[in-house]
């Protein structure tokens, strides 16, 4: 499982992987919970042979879904993110503008789910930053900012492009991320969604843990 | 000092190629000469190896001649070179931090991290400027025609309005350009405007924006580049370069990748009136091509737009001024990077001339630059405002991202030519923004209610 250590950030600040949190129970289609990394749920669809990657990294997380055009004010405010330079004070006001409070509800791993435009506005790296130190293991959208999604990657954060994941997700449901196929699995409806593919340098920065650990450990940036 | 002197296409033979291309839109022009490598989407044209050409759907790798980060995104790129242990630029000449965003600083907090931009800029003898807007400063004394802008900031693009390409990136890919000075980009598809035609009375480029924004919606233009040309001379003539800057920095609350006015005699005259050091061979002129390949094409007939109002929380809910004209508010905010150059300052002078800001209102105006605040002084329009009850600000994005110098309290309602109307961006999360030109601003600082300017001009 070194690839999936790998995506958290490995500093002392940051606390260790989470255990996957429980599935929802609140649902009566609630099949029963599947090992995410032990059943067909995740060798399926077929790898890739091409895959450049000889660990695939697997998230499991709760789902927290919200609508189309959640943009970079309403992740964290200015005055907020203006006033400090360190990551866990950031999370203090991940979704602010909707929820002053959500961080306290945040369990580590989940994952959020949303429409069209996540993250529009500002060119903040602090939103998705704040997203991750919150315990936001990753974000399924129908669509992202152009901005918000190269920063997503820059930070080691997992952006996940799906038309229509909004509409067949449910808070509270349990999704398998799968960063080595770049696929999102409901496991309540067993929907296995493909997201859109990108650049294999971003993957790989994704999977070093982010730009500044990716350097870290290559000297060198993905690009050069 | 010679100011601006076009390259000499013959002695860059692969340039003036690029240029002479009739098939590529003003961004692949721009991205294929700043290319170091490119990789082609197409896999006919990845195995030509002697094109140089950049199209959309690639991804090149650049040079970069300005990497710029301001006081929300410069500690963080600070940070993250310090954590990559570099401790070297690749050309400090092409870096700039700029701290305009909480200018002078508003508590503590804010100052440690402007004296960590400072203290970074004494080290590495990059370019600091302090207490104008960076777009403002970019447009007033660095751009040029050609050159290739990476900005911390969203708002970037607003170089658009020179001939750059100029578009927003986050603090770490900021710091690896200090770094390497170089960055990878796609190529974005194109959307040709077309413009023609003359404002009516009491209309201006900021309601031409906020209509198009709303046509097109909040991210209508997401990973594209907007390419503004003129369909007429009359059209041409109307927009200045403080009206092409207000539509290239709004073009972001439609998502655009880069908001481009190719250049012109225009471009030419504002260089020549603002003069800057620009080296060697650098000012390019690109135009786009005739047979370039656009995603849309949008043709836009200036008299046919009103005077609009945006909000609130999200920039294309869109409508006419006269549909929402006796809406009481509590402040009306004149100014920022995307409406607080001369024109507009000049506008809100004649509309407040003589008059009084209605009671119940408070009114602010916040001039771009220091260039602009200077020449609002020498104008005689400060005067104007303070007499008129208004207050008049330093150059900064203050109140425009709820910071300092103009924050709103709960359920207050504030009418702005600011930039955006997001849930909270000017304070508390129950208040509401509602984007308008300068003139409909100050118009409704007199009543006390949103209103049209046209009596007032």
């Amino acid at each position: 499982m070194a690839s999936e250590d790998s995506l958290r950030d490995n500093t002392s600040t940051t606390p260790p992987p989470p255990p996957p949190p429980p599935p929802s129970s609140s649902s009566s289609q609630q099949q029963s919970s599947p090992s995410p990394l032990s059943s067909e749920l995740t060798s399926s669809p077929p790898k890739s042979t091409t895959s450049p990657f000889t660990t695939e990294a697997i998230l499991q997380g709760k789902a927290w879904v919200f609508g189309d055009d959640i943009n970079t004010d309403i992740i964290i405010p200015f005055r907020f993110k203006s006033r400090t330079n360190d990551p866990n004070e950031m999370a203090k006001y991940a979704m602010y503008g909707i929820d002053p409070d959500f961080h306290k509800k945040i369990g580590k791993g989940d994952i959020l789910v949303a429409g069209r435009n996540f993250g529009g506005g500002s060119s903040r790296e602090q939103a998705p930053v704040a997203l991750k130190y919150a315990g936001i293991s990753a974000i399924v959208a129908e669509s992202f900012a152009r901005i918000f999604y190269r920063n997503a990657f820059t930070v080691g954060l997992p952006a996940l492009e799906v038309p229509g994941i909004k509409d067949r997700t449910v808070q509270g449901d349990v999704l398998v991320v799968n960063l080595g196929q770049f696929t999102v699995t409901n496991t309540r409806l067993g929907d296995i969604f493909q997201a859109k593919s990108v650049p294999d340098f971003m993957k790989k920065m994704l999977l070093d843990g982010g730009l500044v650990e990716y350097f870290k450990k290559n000297q060198k940036f993905p690009w050069t | 000092m010679s100011t601006y002197s076009l390259s000499s296409p013959s002695s860059q033979n692969q340039v003036a190629k690029i240029l002479d291309n009739d098939s590529m839109t003003f961004a692949e022009k721009a991205i294929s000469i700043k290319s170091k490598r490119s990789q082609s989407h197409d896999a006919n044209r990845r195995n030509d190896s002697s094109s140089k050409m950049s199209m959309a759907g690639d991804i090149a790798v650049v040079d970069v001649d300005l990497a710029m980060a301001q006081d929300s995104t410069g500690p963080l790129a600070i940070r993250s070179l310090n954590e990559m242990r570099i401790d070297k630029l690749y050309d400090p000449s092409k870096v700039l931090l700029v701290i305009d965003h909480t200018f002078p600083a508003a508590d503590e907090k804010v100052a440690n991290l402007h004296a960590m931009m400072r203290k970074f800029a004494s080290k590495h003898d990059c370019m600091l400027i302090e207490g104008s807007i960076s777009h403002q400063h970019i447009l007033e004394n660095l751009a040029y025609p050609g050159m290739m802008i990476l900005g911390g900031d969203s708002h970037t693009c607003q170089a658009g309005c020179l001939g750059a390409f100029a578009t927003g990136i986050g603090s770490t890919e900021i710091a690896s350009i200090w770094a390497t000075g170089q960055i990878w980009l796609k190529v974005p598809e194109t959307v040709k405007v077309l413009l023609s035609g003359n404002f009516k009375k009491g209309v201006f480029a900021r309601d031409l924006i906020l209509d198009f924004i709303g046509k097109l919606g909040e991210d209508g233009a997401n990973y594209r580049a907007l390419e503004w040309t003129f369909s007429d001379d009359i059209a041409r003539r109307d927009l200045t370069m403080d009206s092409r800057a207000c539509i290239t920095n709004a073009s972001m609350e439609c998502g655009a990748k880069l908001s481009v006015f190719p250049f012109d005699k225009l471009t030419e005259k504002y260089i020549n009136d603002n003069p800057r050091r620009i080296k060697e061979d650098s000012a390019l002129e690109i135009h786009p091509g005739s047979s370039a390949t656009y995603v849309d094409e949008i043709n836009i007939d200036c008299i046919g737009i009103e005077s609009m109002v945006s909000g609130p929380d999200h920039p294309d809910v869109v409508r006419p001024v006269s549909e929402i004209a006796g809406m009481e508010i509590d402040q009306a905010f004149i100014g920022s990077a995307t409406n607080g150059r001369i024109e507009d300052l000049e506008i809100a002078a004649r509309i407040l001339k003589g008059r009084k800001i209605h009671r119940n209102t408070r009114c602010i105006v916040t001039p771009a630059s220091v260039r602009v605040y200077e020449e609002a002084i020498r104008r005689g329009y400060v005067e104007i405002y303070l007499e008129s009850g208004a207050v008049f600000t330093n150059a900064t994005c203050g109140a425009c991202v709820g910071t300092h110098l103009g924050a709103l309290g709960e359920d207050e309602i504030c009418i702005s030519s600011s930039s955006r109307n997001f849930v909270g961006r000017m304070g508390a999360l129950s208040s509401k923004v509602y984007l308008s030109s300068p003139a409909t601003a100050a118009a409704s600082a007199i009543e006390g209610k949103i209103a049209s300017p046209e009596g007032y001009l």
